[in-house]
């Protein structure tokens, strides 16, 4: 073949190569949850799909899949919420203490949303009309504030036993016995609906509101938010109320998973779940992500601890683990963009 | 003068403190006429600019729209009299498609019982018709921003600024941060708009803009009307005089 023709190939090849990042970018991530579980399966095949297993990856994810949900948004508008670990320990704190005071269930069962709610608010609020020059500095206050505060209402101490109502929020199991015969132990979270439920409806809102489509305007370019008439405080505090509200959510889900409120409820989760938005593929930087990517990047970091506990690998190797995916993660995505820049 | 004036500006001053950035400036623009505003740095055109779009109030003179005395308190209230400013800085959103940008603020929404959504499918189909009007050639309506050429942002700037059925639009060195080839397709843009009946101000220091979309340039020097011709009336030469102060 002359040298044109093969010019030409190669040419051909990029444009089928080229023409493969964009799936990649919108599927990729599942390919690797796809990959994980294949590997793990094959590592622990009578343990990893098992019902039981499966069933465990999602209740352990459905607290901190909140904190993500309610992180990426924040993150979206180029901005960072590190405080979400503490609004779910003061929720919590709350709705025990409700709870022990003799509220009856629906009341404890609103404390904590509310809490959250009022949380993310004061965070909102500080960042935009105290002008902090960066949220990271308004949350990392607030993180020390709101645990302080949670310590400060129960007096440092555990505070277990809530109303079965409750419990079934973060503990409970949709029997399956119409499909699995009676008496079967297959069963569905409640808290896995929960979380689906939550994450569809926040999809709704970022990808078919005007509201959602004016969060991802200001990750891209605030003037041109401003410019366009859109009042950008008050999307801002929008953003950090619901992102409090889902700790707050997260917090209803913890109580039920562990009848307990406990003073290191929620500890460093704050991380967790930043780290879950950036492998999920969302930009530090604001404008992109998506929630299925945030959904993915979630069951990564679960899959990921579930596997490593399931094979006896220490706590401190998980650590290191988790912290190289980040920098993996985002090292692809550095490397997808080059690719995308230079065809 | 004639009939179809859409703005004018009588003997309009603005001050800050002590220091005068205008004075006594008159400025007049017809329906489909394509006005040039040359002048040094410091001569007064981005006040003047910002004086007819409402973000500065003038000092003294007036404001007509359709030869109605208005009174602007925000670029709001120009934009609701059919004025649309197109920013040097272009105020687009990179993350998001081209549609997105043009309605960003002013999406169009359906109701689905008490919710509005987003109607994704008629913000596409509006897109496509605007660009078409304007005979802006992209890949397609779902096209990020940040993957366009200088150019292709400055034309969805102007598609942007002229969504909404402007009358008058106002540009601030449309063609300084683009490179050569692009300028000519901006410059057609503006000839497309003056087509549709479209009144637009330039603010450039290029001759060549001036001189190839133009059809009557106006001078400021020292925040005065210094100098003002039909644009067949005068040469490149007699302009950069203007604009350095120098009259025969």
């Amino acid at each position: 073949m002359d040298h044109g023709e093969k010019r030409l190939m190669d040419k051909n090849q990029e444009t089928l190569f080229v023409r493969l990042i964009p799936f990649f970018e919108r599927y990729g991530i599942l390919l690797l949850i796809l990959i994980m579980i294949a590997v793990l399966h094959l590592l622990q095949p009578d343990v990893f799909l098992s019902w039981r297993n499966v069933t465990n990856i999602f209740k352990q994810v459905s607290w901190q899949s909140m904190l993500a949900l309610g992180v990426f948004m924040v993150i979206v508008t180029a901005g960072i919420d590190l405080s979400v670990g503490s609004i779910i320990m003061l929720s919590l704190m709350g709705l025990a203490i409700a709870s022990k005071a003799g509220m009856p269930w629906y009341v404890v069962m609103l404390v904590a949303p509310a809490i959250g709610f009022l949380c993310g608010m004061f965070n909102g609020i500080g960042i935009t009309l105290l002008r902090m020059p960066h949220p990271f500095i308004m949350t990392l206050g607030t993180l020390y504030i709101f645990r302080g505060i949670g310590n400060l209402i129960s007096g440092g101490v555990p505070i277990t036993g809530f109303a079965e109502q409750i419990r079934v929020i973060g503990n409970g199991k949709i029997k399956l016995d119409a499909f699995f015969g009676e008496g079967a132990r297959e069963y569905i979270p409640t808290s896995l609906i929960l979380m689906i439920v939550i994450f569809f409806i926040f999809w709704i809102f970022l990808n078919h509101t005007r509201i959602g489509k004016w969060i991802y305007a200001i990750g891209g370019n605030p003037g041109a938010a401003r410019a366009a008439g859109i009042n950008v405080d008050r999307i801002l505090i929008v953003v950090y109320t619901l992102c409090g509200f889902l700790a707050g959510i997260g917090g209803l889900i913890l109580a039920g998973r562990t009848n307990s409120a406990y003073p290191n409820a929620g500890l460093q989760s704050e991380l967790d779940a930043i780290a879950a938005v950036i492998i999920g593929g969302a930009s530090f930087f604001g404008g992109r992500g998506t929630v299925l990517g945030v959904f993915a990047g979630v069951m990564i970091m679960g899959i990921l601890r579930n596997g490593l506990n399931l094979m006896n690998v220490s706590v401190f190797w998980q650590q290191v683990l988790i912290g190289s995916i980040i920098i993996l993660a985002v090292y692809i995505d550095v490397l997808r963009r080059q690719l995308a820049t230079r065809t | 003068m004639s009939d179809n004036l859409v703005l004018e500006a009588k003997s309009v001053s603005k001050f800050f403190g002590t220091i005068t950035a205008l004075q006594n400036v008159d400025l007049h623009l017809k329906k489909g006429e394509v006005l040039g505003v040359v002048g040094d740095n410091g001569a007064g055109k981005s006040t003047l600019m910002k004086v007819l779009s409402g973000l500065y109030k003038p000092s003294e003179g007036s404001l007509f729209f359709d030869k109605e005395k208005v009174t602007l308190n925000s670029p709001r209230d120009s934009q609701n009299l059919g004025l649309e400013m197109v920013y040097q800085d272009l105020a687009l959103a990179g993350n998001l498609p081209i549609g997105d940008n043009i309605f960003l603020g002013r999406e169009p929404t359906r109701k689905v019982g008490p919710f509005n959504f987003l109607d994704h499918k008629k913000r596409k189909q509006l897109t496509e018709e605007h660009l078409a009007k304007l005979k802006i050639n992209v890949k397609s309506a779902d096209q990020k921003v940040e993957e366009l050429s200088g150019g292709q942002r400055q034309a969805v700037a102007i598609a942007r600024a002229t969504a909404f059925n402007a009358k008058i639009v106002l540009m601030d060195e449309p063609t300084a941060a683009l490179a050569v080839k692009e300028v000519g397709k901006v410059l057609d843009l503006i000839l497309n708009l003056k087509k549709l009946g479209v009144s637009v101000i330039v603010i450039s220091h290029r001759m060549d803009d001036i001189f190839t979309v133009c059809d009557r340039v106006m001078a400021l020097f020292q925040g005065t009307n210094f100098a003002e011709s039909e644009l067949k009336n005068t040469s490149r030469d007699e302009v950069i005089g203007w604009i350095m102060g120098k009259k025969d």
